[in-house]
């Protein structure tokens, strides 16, 4: 870890130059730092952040928080790069631990919810699916998230607890493109978060995966030292972490601690 | 094979093509006219690149043009050898399959293609360039593979639209030659387009003069040249066209020498007298011109400001002058004159 | 300016000029040293090796030359009939095959979703009848890629014919020779230098191809994963395959690029 860290140094050197795209996507007009508060969470957690948003922003008028949405994975990246974001929110603590070790965050990483995972099918079932054994179908159309990203380590090490090798036909880049195709009924079947399901209820079906082989999947968010409004950031995790904010969680289905 | 066309073709609102052409096999027929009178047009429509308004395009017995029956034979199949102003021909292919080409296209020549082209190649003196790619030729050779691109498919008739027109004036002595020569080869009908008149008088047999879109003369070199039917005509006749034998500066005309300026030349010569060149006298005059001989009028014919005699023996001309000479000299049908010519008003050039 | 200069006629450029193009110039150098400075020299070859280039490789060799072959036999005539034919609506239908110049190449393969997937408009009559499902296969891929690149050709040709002489198709004709034979032994030839520039152009854009195909064929080693989509997932798991990866398809393009600048340039 230690030689990858001196890497990661120099390329933020090397970088800086390229992060220029991700400070073209945040409002332009803003003038005043502390009024904006950038946010990069992982794509899973999208429905809840847009919600835990609106609620920070209610609670603090003239402060707009921006969302920077992507897979768990792709955001490290663009930290490590140096990307200027004031809040971490990833959907596993492998994703998180490199920028913790990089010396990015201030204070560390707090877990903040659990989640799990389950199968989703489209709406009807049209596969036919009943349970993990299935994905070994070859007939049916499979999709898991890739393995690059959390939500495609978490499918796997379930698939491997449940002794059933995945007759695979595509990895999504991340779990809302996976999910958005399992509503579509372009995919027969596919491993998603349970708050997934919960959150697209009309349009897909969830089926349990036991216990005994589900992963519980850590949320860990941390405050990023890079960021223009590290102030803004600690607000902003403060709030998930409280009361309101667990609350707000847990109606989407997360697990709080 | 005859052709035997009567083309009205409308272009846009101002032009109307409206004409009459007839070709008999064996003969070589001038379409002779300024630029925009129509001769595009009418190439086009006898091509079958433009379908006619009204009339009727026959080529012996095949009817290629009919619009009040329907009738209306695509090029590809009218069996009509062009040989187009610039030529057309295919840079990319070489000289050997540019001259094949047609050929080539129809499925029952394709065996004979290779002996035909090297026959017509030879015939025409191409051989050395067969293999030479088409966009790298010389005016005068880019003409002769033309010309044997649209003799090889033995056409029905033969069109030349403005085949000199590209050339510079040397080349095109020489290459009239050989023109001539393929022509008189050619055992169809052949239609010469062209807006010289010297090309016109020495290639054809007859010359159809079309001004705006109309035909307003038709008639051998002779007639055109001499008894000119319109100002245009009669300006384009504009030279006498005299065929001579050269020798050390005096060119033999039929029983009549004339003293010209060139002293070089020397042989058959083509000998040229602008009307207007040519100064009338009631005596014998006294002066430089070195060629001076008497005659008599045979003919006058007024066009507005401008009057054109027409003298008899030893040497028949075509003369030009103003209506107030006529009166001043009182020449009328059959005066007696004199007429001289400077020895450098008089044009010679190698026939 | 000079004595010798002006006897080559070679006149100097404005200095602007000068400071402007090598500005532009540098544009294009920078990711391209950044891409050199960052890749592991000493592992190149053992990160190449693997399993997962290759298939990727292969795939997108076979996508991008299916892409080139299926756009110049449809595009050719196309091009052809919007030079050449003057029919009502031809405006909207140029329009239609500019469309995916300017969607955003996700947007395309969405929309190739919505038609061709398994529940598509048409795809979904399709599967029903013959079970066949074209997303997540290698004609998912190769039908992505063709939608994004086959208007380049479609438009260079298209250009390349307005610009032909008509009159060579003239005394084609009147030697005999019929509509295809025109074409091909006239009108092609004529083209040529252009046909080949709108292949190669064709080309580059499919093997570049991302978005479209990610969406609609989805992320498959050894099935859908092309070049592209190897290096998008390789940036977020190992650094150092996606920097070999990159150089890779750098290589690759400048390679074939390179060769063919003498067609792209070469005056008609």
């Amino acid at each position: 870890m230690a030689a990858s860290t001196l890497r990661y140094g120099r390329l933020r050197a090397v970088s800086a130059v390229a992060v220029i795209g991700f400070l073209f996507t945040s409002c332009g007009g803003s003038s005043d730092a502390s009024d904006e508060i950038r946010v990069s969470a992982a794509s899973s957690l999208s429905r809840v952040f847009a919600e835990l948003e609106l609620a920070f922003e209610a609670a603090h008028p003239g402060v707009d928080v921006v969302l920077n949405l992507a897979a768990s994975s792709l955001l490290r990246e663009q930290i490590l790069a140096g990307a200027p974001v004031d809040a971490y929110a990833s959907a596993s603590t492998d994703t998180m631990t490199p920028v913790v070790v990089a010396g990015l965050t201030v204070g560390g990483a707090t877990t903040f919810a659990h989640g799990s995972l389950a199968i989703a099918v489209p709406f009807g079932n049209p596969g036919n699916v009943t349970g993990l054994d299935d994905f070994g179908s070859e007939e049916l159309l499979i999709g898991l998230c890739d393995i690059a990203v959390p939500c495609g380590t978490y499918a796997r090490q379930v698939m491997s607890r449940a002794g059933v090798e995945p007759a695979i036909d595509t990895n999504e880049p991340n779990v809302l493109s996976l999910l958005t195709k399992i509503e579509e009924g372009e995919l027969d079947a596919g491993i998603v978060y349970m708050t997934d399901v919960r959150s697209a209820s009309g349009e897909v079906e969830g089926i349990e995966i036991p216990d005994a082989v589900n992963v519980a999947a850590d949320y860990p968010i941390a405050v990023i030292v890079e960021g223009p409004n590290t102030e803004g950031g600690r607000a902003f995790v403060d709030f998930v972490m409280s009361g309101v904010g667990q609350e707000i969680l847990a109606g989407f289905g997360f697990v709080t601690p | 094979m005859t052709l035997n066309a009567s083309i009205t073709v409308k272009r846009g609102d101002e032009f109307t093509l409206e004409t009459s052409i007839r070709v008999e096999e064996g003969k070589t027929v001038a379409l002779l006219g300024p630029n925009g009178a129509g001769k595009s047009t009418a190439v086009a429509a006898l091509a079958g690149l433009l379908p006619i308004d009204q009339g009727r395009i026959v080529l012996g017995d095949r009817v290629l043009d009919d619009p009040d029956v329907g009738v209306f034979v695509p090029p590809d199949e009218r069996g009509i050898g062009v040989v187009f102003q610039d030529y057309l021909l295919f840079g990319h292919l070489t000289v050997a399959e540019n001259v094949a080409f047609g050929l080539r296209s129809q499925k029952k020549e394709r065996d004979a293609a290779d002996v035909k082209t090297s026959a017509w190649l030879e015939r025409l003196g191409l051989s050395q360039l067969a293999n030479s790619k088409a966009r790298d030729l010389s005016g005068g050779q880019a003409q002769k593979v033309a010309v044997a691109r649209a003799l090889i498919i033995d056409p029905g008739l033969l069109l030349l639209d403005e085949p000199m027109a590209a050339l510079d004036a040397t080349t095109r002595v020489e290459v009239r030659r050989d023109l001539a020569d393929h022509l008189s080869r050619f055992a169809g009908p052949r239609l010469l387009i062209t807006h010289d008149p010297t090309e016109a008088f020495l290639l054809a047999d007859e010359i159809n003069v079309i001004e705006n879109g109309r035909i307003t003369q038709v008639g051998s070199a002779d007639d055109v040249r001499l008894r000119p039917r319109t100002r245009y005509v009669a300006d384009l006749a504009g030279s006498n066209l005299l065929t001579g034998t050269a020798l050390s500066g005096a060119v033999t005309v039929g029983t009549h020498i004339l003293q010209v300026g060139d002293t070089a030349i020397g042989g058959s010569v083509l000998a040229t007298i602008h009307p207007r060149a040519i100064s009338v006298h009631r005596r014998h005059p006294e002066g430089s011109p070195r060629n001076v001989w008497k005659t008599a009028i045979v003919r006058i014919e007024h066009f507005g400001d401008r009057v054109r005699l027409q003298t008899g023996d030893p040497l028949p001309l075509a003369v030009e002058v103003t209506p107030a000479a006529v009166d001043a000299l009182g020449l009328k049908h059959e005066s007696e004159i004199w007429l001289s010519v400077k020895a450098t008003e008089i044009g010679v050039e190698p026939g | 300016m000079s004595r010798e200069k002006a006897r080559h006629g070679r006149s100097r450029p404005p200095i602007a000029f000068v400071v402007l193009a090598a500005i532009a110039v540098v544009f294009f150098l920078l990711p391209l040293i950044g891409l050199l400075a960052r890749t592991p020299w000493s592992d190149l070859v053992s990160l190449l090796a693997s399993e997962v280039v290759a298939d990727a490789l292969v795939l997108s060799a076979i996508a991008s030359f299916a892409a080139v072959t299926i756009s110049t036999v449809v595009g050719v005539p196309l091009a052809w009939v919007l030079a050449r034919v003057d029919f009502r609506g031809r405006a909207l239908v140029r329009g239609l095959v500019l469309l995916p110049l300017v969607l955003p190449p996700v947007v395309g393969g969405a929309a190739l979703l919505f038609a061709l997937g398994r529940r598509g408009v048409v795809g979904e009559p399709l599967y029903e009848a013959t079970g066949l499902v074209l997303p997540f296969s290698i004609w998912g891929v190769v039908i992505a890629v063709t939608f994004v690149s086959m208007p380049f050709l479609v438009l260079t040709v298209e250009g390349a014919l307005r610009n032909v002489d008509v009159r060579f198709e003239g005394a084609a004709g009147s030697l005999g020779a019929g509509g295809w034979t025109v074409f091909r032994r006239v009108t092609l030839p004529m083209i040529g230098p252009s046909l080949a520039a709108g292949m190669v152009l064709t080309w580059a854009r499919a093997i570049g191809e991302f978005g479209a195909t990610v969406t609609f064929a989805g992320n498959l080693a050894g099935e859908t994963q092309t070049l592209p989509l190897a290096v998008f997932v390789a940036l977020e798991t190992n650094r150092d395959t996606a920097t070999a990866l990159s150089l890779l398809m750098v290589a690759i393009s400048l390679t074939v690029l390179v060769l063919l600048r003498d067609r792209w340039l070469r005056p008609q």
